[in-house]
């Protein structure tokens, strides 16, 4: 692991406080397998439920039959659309999903049925008795025919277009410039999060029911579920499961409504956990994208215009696409000063399995095409690309395409350069095993070439739009021990342990208690996602910490009668500077304090028709310069080192930092060379991990981080931002623009598969 | 469910019950069990059979216990003696596959990506079948029938397989978009038998079953320098890729294309030959 410095040295911090490696109270139990996830929920008298999902793509669904599956023995129920009590149908964005499929299914994998048994086995015999005539239909999966082709949807196939126009539209008609074009692609990523959906329903005696669940946000997810049950909110109690990883795969519903439908059904608690192949059905994946440039700049590199047309695949429902080629669109042109650009941001509705959230949500796609852009650039200026990118490099005071001003921190050309002049660490090694080809044994040392690239990234931070995010938390004190509760999902980010550590900062204790993360007694936490929990639930929380810290030092200051500014809390004790006073936080608590509050960050805009507006709340930049070697003969690839800087306000935990950065990496390695969900005619023909492939230990290589650049943001709590998203936004296109420079081919999508490289050869007629 | 614990248990259980299923290290059964492909009656378990575990050599015939799991071949001692399927094993999944999987295994499952099979074609192995009514051999070729086709009779059981040690070098290769851990996309092995002076090799992936490149392999026993041991000229070299690479019979999945897989076997089948033998002049790879 990478060893962290911090690059501003500041007072002296509680060894349990904010900016130190705090070890995760859940991390002890999750090595050693005893930290309970999800699927290992149990009940006394629980039920198992299953899924029937449509093998088709588009079809018309003619009838129904469950009575053989009814006559199983051990099923205690099967149910489909017509036994949704509520709402029938639900979404993010656009209510345009069935809870149940009705009269047509528009993916492989929709949900048609759902059945309890005793065993899961039983729920598999009962899911294969269930008789469904389907009438199929030829389905829409060419994106680029959805907008004329007939509609699939009520809703149409247009799910978003956005329009942005920025500056002078003729800036560009002129002679002198230097003009780069070129056509790029993603294919769909999946979250690959290691444990899959599962969660227990358990129907209560008031009627409601307790859905114990894994999921990113826990509110959002009550009012869904609700509305489908037809039932007041307040008789839907979820709480949070173990969640084994999210990655935006758990913000839509799953199994949620399923299993309430089923426990409520049979009065029993109902558990499901989806398989490995189910999984991949059962949640949405990161949008495949098409993506035209061209780039205008003048002949000493300044860009003049950037002109794009961004096309999403978001399969067949809503989910957050309208949000994900927002952002697509407002990131087209990366983090460099535009003056002027048209980019046609347009996402689609198709039946291909649906996509939505994924870790860089919008600004992953087009990373890879404007940082491929910027080195083609470089090229036809004959530049240095890191040079490039420094002319162009956003800076405070700029005006991003959507013409908003940066007002907060982004230090754009601080990472450029820190990570481009950071001594690689990378040699060549002797080992067969680490050349490309690993465990296979293909390559010998004159096989290899080797390339290197650097790429840069950014995006929003929060949820942008206008929308009204907050997140609620109480802080209590009692006897001297905090308990704070929050509805924060921990996913695997460690917030868990950054309540700890702002409790400590702001109250001088080292304990804290964690109360459950539940609907019940607490507002919403909002998502977690969009890089927003340190800041927005690390708000919340150190601001009710402060009221109660103010509370208990005017309660002292008046019980002992000295000045309120006189008295600190230090180490579980309340004393006065001058010493007088030293009263034990128990005893000062024996009678409780406790706040309430509901942060929110500052308001922002929806985008005009022209997709202009002050829409984002904050940004963070991060920059990766991959190190690649490849065998071109056979298009075999090993990422040798990857070095990134990153803008993160401030370090919160350092080894938690590290954790995403590495993490993050990784997942922005697999996309650039081996994950894709391969989608033939509508249906998912990889749905295992022997066969979506995510890095192994042979295929990550140490991250090297260059530099944490710490330049508070203004407004932030403690000046940090979020640090989640950027690590996989500008590792892909590095590793992607290495290879590039390693064979001389053009490369254009990723994933880049071997053939793309040994074929492309071949046909070239490269000798080697 | 029967633990057998001799050989004679488990021919036992499998004459009583012909349709029982037989489980050895399971890596690739309780995939198909788990993915509701396979239905399962009884079970014959012949983890604990010690008759199966190990390997003996007679003279130059190495005898492989079909519990030998790719972990036991993975050990430099075996791999003295047949180093292509050392080679093979280390390939083979992640390390608990590798101490749990068995060569017994990859045969019953004559899967097209058997990492195992293209070495074993190469080897003219012969696999020793097993059954209450007595004991039959075959060779590789007449034992894998098809995709995931075996010719193992009901109540049948392998019990080991037959190789040759060949005092020649010895190469596996294998293709796949994942550095570890990952299913072939094409394979190749390379034996070479100096006594007998002939260059064998067997392709995996490319076809329905393992294949050997018999045209490649004749034209290529015909220009080696078996006296001298003066290394083939770029142009035989050349000329050896571009055979293996017509032998091969792929086709296009969602692993990859069969122009891709023709295209990597003959790179193989180059680099192979190159690090058997050593190449006079210029590589043309």
């Amino acid at each position: 692991m990478s060893e962290v410095r911090a690059t501003q040295t500041r007072g002296r911090t509680r060894p349990s406080g904010i900016g130190e490696s705090v070890r995760r109270p859940d991390a002890i139990p999750k090595v050693t397998g005893a930290f309970a996830f999800s699927s290992d929920l149990r009940h006394d008298r629980m039920l198992w439920g299953g899924t029937l999902r449509s093998p088709h793509p588009s079809a018309r669904i003619s009838s129904i039959d469950v009575g053989p599956a009814v006559a199983v023995t051990g099923v205690h129920a099967v149910l489909t659309h017509s036994d949704v009590p509520g709402r029938a149908t639900f979404g993010l964005e656009h209510l345009d999903q069935s809870v149940l499929a009705g009269d047509v299914v528009r993916y492989a994998g929709e949900p048609v049925a759902i059945v309890a048994a005793d065993h899961p086995d039983t729920v598999r015999r009962a899911l294969d008795a269930i008789q469904v005539e389907y009438e199929v239909t030829e389905p829409l999966v060419d994106p680029s025919r959805a907008e004329t082709a007939t509609p699939i949807h009520p809703d149409g196939n247009l799910i978003r277009r956005i329009h942005l126009r920025h500056g002078d539209p003729s800036a560009a008609d002129r002679e002198g410039l230097v003009t780069v074009e070129g056509t790029y692609e993603v294919g769909m990523q999946d979250q690959a999060f290691l444990g899959p959906e599962s969660g227990l329903a358990v129907p209560a005696a008031d009627g409601g029911v307790d859905l114990f669940i894994a999921t990113q946000w826990l509110h959002v997810d009550r009012d869904q579920v609700a509305d489908c049950l037809g039932m007041d909110p307040d008789l839907v109690r979820l709480t949070l499961a173990g969640v084994g990883g999210a990655f935006g795969a758990r913000e839509d519903l799953s199994l949620h409504v399923h299993l309430c439908m089923l426990a409520l059904y049979t009065g029993r608690p109902v558990k499901m956990v989806y398989s490995r192949h189910e999984s991949f059905h059962g949640h949405v994946h990161r949008h495949p994208a098409r993506m035209w440039y061209r780039h205008h700049a003048e002949p000493d590199g300044t860009l003049v215009r950037v002109e794009a047309r961004l096309l999403l695949d978001g399969g067949a429902y809503a989910s957050s696409s309208g949000a994900v080629i927002a952002n697509a669109t407002c990131f087209a042109a990366g983090p460099y000063r535009v003056p002027s650009a048209d980019v046609d941001g347009v996402v689609v509705r198709t039946n291909n399995p649906p996509c939505g959230a994924m870790r860089g949500f919008g600004a992953v796609q087009t990373c890879m095409a404007h940082e491929a852009q910027m080195d083609r650039l470089a090229t036809a200026l004959d530049m240095d690309p890191i040079d490039l990118r420094l002319k162009n490099a956003l800076a405070p005071g700029d005006r991003l395409l959507t013409g908003q001003v940066l007002t907060g921190t982004l230090p754009v050309a601080e990472v450029i350069r820190t990570c481009a002049e950071h001594p690689s660490a990378a040699v060549r090694s002797d080992e067969p095993m680490t050349r490309p080809g690993g465990a296979g044994r293909t390559a010998d040392a004159d096989h290899v070439v080797r390339g290197e690239a650097l790429a840069v990234g950014f995006k929003n931070l929060m949820f942008s739009e206008g929308f009204d995010d907050s997140s609620a938390a109480r802080c209590e004190l009692r006897d001297g021990v905090v308990t704070i509760t929050c509805a924060c999902a921990e996913v695997g980010q460690g917030f868990v342990t950054l309540i700890g550590q702002i409790t400590s900062e702001v109250l001088g204790v080292d304990e804290v208690v964690l109360a459950p993360v539940e609907t019940t007694g607490i507002g919403s936490a909002g998502s977690t996602s969009a890089s927003r929990q340190s800041w927005m639930s690390g708000g919340a929380v150190q601001k009710a910490c402060e009221e109660v810290r103010a509370a208990v030092v005017a309660r002292v200051a008046v019980t002992h009668d000295v000045p309120v500014d006189d008295l600190v809390l230090v180490e579980g004790r309340v004393e006065s500077l001058s010493g007088s006073v030293s009263v034990d936080l128990a005893e000062a608590t024996a009678e409780p304090l406790s706040a309430d509050v509901v942060y929110r960050h500052a308001p922002t805009s929806p985008l005009d028709h022209d997709g202009q507006g002050d829409a984002h709340v904050s940004f963070a930049v991060s920059a990766h310069r991959a190190i690649v070697d490849v065998d071109p003969d056979l298009g075999l690839v090993r990422v040798v080192e990857l070095t990134t800087s990153q803008d993160v306000g401030r370090v919160l935990n350092p080894v938690q930092a590290v954790g995403q950065l590495e993490g993050g990496a990784a997942q922005g390695v697999g996309l650039a060379v081996m994950e894709e969900v391969l989608v033939d005619g509508g249906r998912i023909r990889n749905a295992s991990f022997t066969d979506y492939l995510v890095p192994t230990a042979l295929d990550m290589p140490p991250v090297e981080i260059a530099a944490l650049i710490e330049q508070p943001e203004p407004g932030a709590p403690f000046g940090a931002k979020g640090i989640g998203e950027p690590p996989c936004i500008s590792s892909t296109a590095a590793v992607v623009g290495a290879l590039r420079h390693a064979t001389g081919l053009e490369l254009a999508r990723v994933p880049v598969r071997p053939a793309d490289i040994a074929l492309a050869e071949a046909q070239a007629g490269v000798d080697r | 469910m029967t633990i057998a614990l001799t050989l004679d248990d488990a021919c036992a259980a499998l004459a009583a019950d012909p349709t029982a299923t037989v489980l050895a290290g399971g890596t690739d059964l309780m995939v198909q069990v788990n993915r509701g492909d396979h239905s399962i009656g009884n079970v014959v378990a012949i983890d604990r059979v010690p008759e199966l575990r190990g390997w003996t050599r007679e003279g130059d015939v190495l005898r492989i216990g079909a519990g030998m799991t790719y972990a036991d071949m993975a050990d430099p001692g075996f791999g003295a003696l047949a180093p292509a399927l050392g080679q093979a094993a280390r390939t083979v999944g992640s390390p608990q596959i590798r101490a749990t999987g068995t060569i017994g295994g990859n045969l019953a499952t004559a899967s097209p990506a058997g990492d195992m099979l293209p070495v074993l074609v190469a080897l003219d192995a012969v696999v020793e079948l097993r059954s209450s009514d007595g004991e039959r051999h075959l060779p590789l070729d007449e034992f894998v029938v098809g995709v995931k086709a075996n010719a193992l009779s009901a109540g049948e059981l392998i019990v080991a397989v037959r190789v040759p040690v060949l005092h020649g070098p010895q190469e596996f290769m294998k293709v796949g978009p994942r550095n570890a851990m990952v299913i072939s996309v094409a394979s190749l092995a390379l034996v070479v038998d100096p006594f007998g002076r002939t260059v064998r090799v067997g392709l995996g992936s490319v076809a329905p079953v393992p294949l050997r490149a018999t045209e490649a392999e004749v034209m290529i026993g015909g220009r080696i320098d078996w006296e001298g041991g003066r290394p083939p000229t770029a142009g035989d070299v050349d000329r050896f890729g571009q055979l293996v690479a017509d032998a091969a019979r792929p086709i296009d999945d969602h692993r990859g294309t069969a122009a891709y897989r023709r295209h990597v076997v003959g790179v193989m089948a180059r680099r192979a030959l190159v690090r058997a033998f050593g190449m006079v002049g210029e590589e043309a790879a």
